[in-house]
């Protein structure tokens, strides 16, 4: 940056660190409850016989804190320092974006107390009770006018796509978290659903799915538009195409979420109409992943010496395996195996492990160094180790999987001459226990990988200080803009 | 005009409005516009 006369003004990262250094806490933290979910589905007795600690209270928890507490606070984190960096302009309301901060971590905390204790509205990816839902939606709504504000406020013509997808992202979720949570209170943590029957599961699964599409796509799409250019030192491969690809995303998630509903009493066309659309959604998210792909044309030797760009493009692949591979489960005949089995587990952590959690370890390990003043992480070493022990922990969980739950849904299906079933329920679950302990091992590895990761950050923080990143006099900018 | 109607009046601008934004995404007046928001992660940087 030249030396110039001018006043110099800073970036305002507060909440990045702050929601930075929380995601690598609550990734060890949710993490850790998936292993121990894990393992009590190897071994049921770990469950302890305490209510606090069974699988049913559990499980919430662990997608609680994968979904919103780890990957959450990465999103508003690196929203945050992406906006003001492709604004050029310092983040609006400052003071709200802390309120943003603690008041998303108090969400997360009562979530940590009331899952245990078994308060749940019973809605997957949407347990929390009502009081919680309204603190959500305030917290979700400073963070708009926090990010929003931002941009109306930018120094610079044109917005970013990076700020497309996470202004997707942020407005989807407050849509869907407002129309899901719609409940009627009986009492300080009980409620009801306010749809009743089909109509209610129908909600509940366009809330889910866009939940996928918008909270753990569009969001981490973000980051692949503003990071691996970044890391890779050259722009994305084809801007035009990052547009398509947006309003690609767009215009056809909404329509998937009754492919989770397949064989249900939703009307038969409803669907085959999720089913159709599913499989025009691989067209747009291979568009994106090809993108993100051919930004490393002619800098592929980077990835030789470079751990933190493999994180990126490995999780690219990652994106691109779990966008073919939901499509095809989203096929009626196909699902009818898929469905209920631990297929389904595996397609979500090939997504999650490997699509959200390796965007998300590679973008922070891009900016713990430059959030605390430092050239780079403490260890390198340690990024390479994280990678490989993640990277193995990965292909454990999901071959596993995808044994056990076509073995699954191949034993169920079974049938004798007479139509009478070839086994009973008991047998197709004594088969899936060794590739439940394969499971149980792969979580341990990832779990390890994100320890290694907390111990590196942490290094780096007590070697550093809070740094201050000056915006670019724009002078210099304008005239491109 | 019945709802059904509606609905298919709302799909198929959808969908040409989708076409629409592709053509506009690929027109030739648009390139350079484009090509310099590509740079907009790079600039201030020396």
């Amino acid at each position: 940056m030249s030396a110039n006369n001018t006043v110099q003004t800073f970036y305002d990262d507060y909440a990045v660190r702050n929601f930075t250094v929380m995601a690598v806490v609550w990734g060890v933290v949710g993490m850790l409850m998936g292993v121990i979910i894990a393992s009590q589905l190897a071994f049921p007795e770990l469950n302890l016989g305490i209510s606090w600690t069974s699988f049913g209270r559990l499980r919430p928890l662990h997608t609680n804190l994968v979904i919103f507490a780890f990957g959450g606070c990465a999103l508003f984190g690196t929203s945050f320092y992406v906006v003001q960096r492709t604004c050029q302009t310092k983040l609006k309301f400052s003071l709200l974006s802390r309120y943003v901060f603690w008041g998303y971590q108090a969400v997360i905390a009562a979530a940590i107390i009331s899952l245990p204790m078994g308060y749940t509205s019973g809605k997957e990816y949407a347990e929390l009770e009502w009081p919680i839902d309204v603190l959500l939606l305030i917290v979700w709504l400073m963070y708009a006018t926090v990010f929003f504000g931002t941009i109306a406020a930018r120094k610079v013509k044109h917005i970013y796509v990076a700020n497309w997808f996470y202004g997707a992202f942020i407005i989807v979720v407050a849509i869907l978290h407002i129309v899901n949570s719609m409940e009627v209170p009986a009492g300080w943590m009980k409620s009801y659903s306010a749809y009743a029957g089909v109509q209610d599961a129908m909600i509940q699964w366009w809330y889910g799915h866009n939940a996928v599409g918008f909270f753990l796509t569009a969001g981490f799409l973000g980051m692949m538009y503003y990071f691996i250019p970044k890391q890779a030192e050259r722009p994305i491969y084809s801007y035009r195409l990052s547009i398509v690809h947006f309003w690609g995303l767009i215009f056809t998630y909404m329509w998937a979420g009754s492919h989770h509903l397949h064989y249900t009493a939703l009307p038969d066309w409803t669907q085959s109409v999720g089913m159709v659309l599913s499989l025009i959604l691989l067209a747009p998210s291979w568009g994106g992943m090809i993108n993100g792909m051919m930004t490393m044309s002619g800098a592929w030797h980077k990835l030789r010496d470079d751990p933190i760009l493999r994180f990126l493009i490995v999780a690219l692949s990652f994106y691109g395996m779990s966008t073919f591979e939901g499509p095809m489960m989203a096929i009626k005949t196909v699902n009818a195996l898929s469905h209920y089995t631990d297929w389904t587990i595996g397609h979500v952590h090939s997504g999650a492990l490997g699509w959200v959690g390796f965007i998300t370890m590679g973008a922070i390990y891009y900016l713990i160094p430059r959030l605390y003043g430092q050239k780079q992480m403490y260890s390198k070493k340690a990024i390479e180790i994280h990678f490989w022990v993640a990277t193995i922990g990965i292909v454990l969980y999901i071959t596993a999987m995808w044994i056990s739950g076509v073995t699954e849904g191949l034993m169920w299906r079974a049938m004798n001459d007479d139509g009478t079933l070839t086994y009973t329920f008991v047998e197709a679950v004594k088969a899936t226990h060794p590739f439940y302990i394969i499971r149980m091992l792969g979580g341990l590895l990832y779990l390890s990988g994100m320890v290694i990761m907390l111990w590196n950050v942490l290094k780096t923080r007590s070697l550093g200080q809070p740094a201050r990143a000056a915006i670019p006099s724009h002078s210099s900018t304008l005239a491109h803009a | 005009m019945d709802i059904t109607d509606l609905r298919i009046i709302a799909t198929l601008s959808a969908f040409v409005t989708f076409i629409g934004i592709w053509i506009w995404a690929w027109s030739k007046r648009n390139k350079n516009d484009f090509d310099e928001a590509a740079k907009l992660p790079f600039e201030g940087e020396e």
